[in-house]
């Protein structure tokens, strides 16, 4: 179980979200929902380390975490809106690149499991392609296989379904169903209400939280 | 044609020196250039400052100043620099600092989300530097690098005013001695060969770098 506790974050006089607190059941789906710029994104980069918030606390495995604290932070994967995969590494390569040279994994380990991952998202054909040669679709499984190389407690997405075809849109949510089968606890922010009814488990309503 | 060739060994002699200019150049200039372009992204201010005066100087006085500077000047402050060494000195803090600027466009090119992922997924700054952002980079740069290469191959002749010997020199002597034209066309044709190897290098690696986009 993951539980977030007190989260502040404000820009300058700017609040952004003010003691905010949330829990994800292990092996859940939590959508948070709310309009485009209300700082949903923002919440997620706190989470993940790429921004610093002013308070809060992360409760994760029973151990309470700071929020910028790295070593909560490094244990959630992100799926970034636009993808953000690396231009010039093949689509193994994306993937591979972390656990090689972060986790220290050998190649022959770290090849096994991408060829896993490459398998259960249905990436193996493209597995030699470059980012420019895949569709939104492919962009976005090959980003959720890059981050669950590095087999983080949570995965986040941030607006999965932006950009996304009705096809892919549906894709994703055979891929959240499926890695929840597997027990993987996943944090979706959205605007999407239709997506987050067909995935979630449990629901946030970032803007009445957030005005509380 | 018999005439040419009386005049060759001596004009080839001076392409050692212009290929040993060239190339210490190349080797030097790139990671000093690199540097200092990560040295005007410094958060400390007096790194920036003395990173922008160095570039200020380096681009706004002749390479041709700078190089008298440096043989005579250093010599007279009990810095004993040889000739080759002074021109080598010259010509790498020189294209450095272009080099700088160069790779200083590259870097800004780059989208922040590439250094967002990298970080979630807990590179290192050295990390992400060498294995992500600098291979981006290299791409975007290329260009702009190849035609300081090509400067670069015809600046070379700039060391004769330090004293040392290279094609433009050799051809200089061939042809004072002999009043004839002949050794100047031969160096203006050696050049020409030279900026086209280096062309056909960059345009290949252009090639191959686009394998990715």
């Amino acid at each position: 179980m993951i539980e977030i506790k007190d989260l502040s974050k404000q820009y300058g006089d700017k609040v952004i979200f003010k003691d905010l607190s949330m829990t994800l059941k292990d092996g859940e789906i939590l959508a948070i929902l709310g309009p485009s710029g209300i700082g949903k994104t923002t919440l997620i980069k706190t989470l993940t380390g790429l921004e610093e918030a002013q308070s809060g606390q992360v409760v994760m495995n029973g151990k309470e975490y700071d929020v910028s604290d790295p070593a909560m932070t490094s244990q959630i994967g992100l799926i970034f809106q636009d993808f953000n995969l690396f231009p010039h590494l093949t689509v193994r390569e994306n993937i591979n690149l972390a656990p090689i040279n972060v986790k220290k994994v050998s190649r022959a380990e770290a090849d096994k499991k991408t060829d896993d991952l490459l398998a259960k998202l249905g990436l193996t054909e493209q597995a030699n392609l470059y980012p420019y040669q895949l569709s939104g679709g492919q962009k976005q499984r090959v980003g959720i296989a890059r981050a669950l190389a590095m087999d983080p407690q949570v995965i986040a997405y941030d607006e999965p379904t932006s950009g996304l075809d009705e096809k892919a849109t549906e894709q994703v949510i055979d891929i959240m169903l499926s890695l929840k089968k597997e027990g993987v606890s996943q944090l979706v922010v959205t605007h999407d209400l239709p997506f987050a009814d067909k995935v979630a488990d449990e629901t946030f309503d970032f803007e009445k939280e957030v005005q509380k | 044609m018999e005439n040419m060739l009386t005049f060759l060994p001596g004009i080839l002699s001076g392409l050692q020196m212009t290929l040993g200019v060239f190339f210490i150049t190349i080797i030097g200039s790139i990671p000093l250039g690199i540097l200092a372009s990560l040295g005007m992204k410094s958060p400390y201010f007096t790194i920036r400052w003395l990173v922008n005066g160095y570039i200020w100087i380096m681009r706004g006085t002749p390479l041709l100043l700078q190089l008298i500077f440096i043989y005579y000047g250093l010599a007279m402050v009990g810095v004993p620099f040889t000739r080759f060494e002074s021109a080598a000195f010259a010509f790498i803090i020189n294209y450095g600092a272009y080099l700088a600027e160069i790779f200083r466009g590259g870097l800004q090119s780059i989208p922040q989300g590439q250094f967002d992922a990298a970080k979630v997924l807990g590179f290192s700054k050295s990390q992400t530097f060498f294995k992500i952002i600098l291979p981006q980079v290299i791409k975007i740069v290329v260009p702009a690098f190849g035609n300081e290469v090509v400067n670069l191959v015809k600046d070379t002749s700039l060391i004769y005013v330090i004293g040392l010997g290279d094609i433009l020199r050799a051809g200089q002597i061939a042809a004072s001695r002999d009043v004839t034209l002949v050794p100047y066309l031969i160096v203006g044709v050696l050049y020409l060969l030279m900026t086209a190897i280096v062309t056909i290098i960059l345009r290949r690696s252009e090639k191959r770098l686009n394998v990715w986009r």
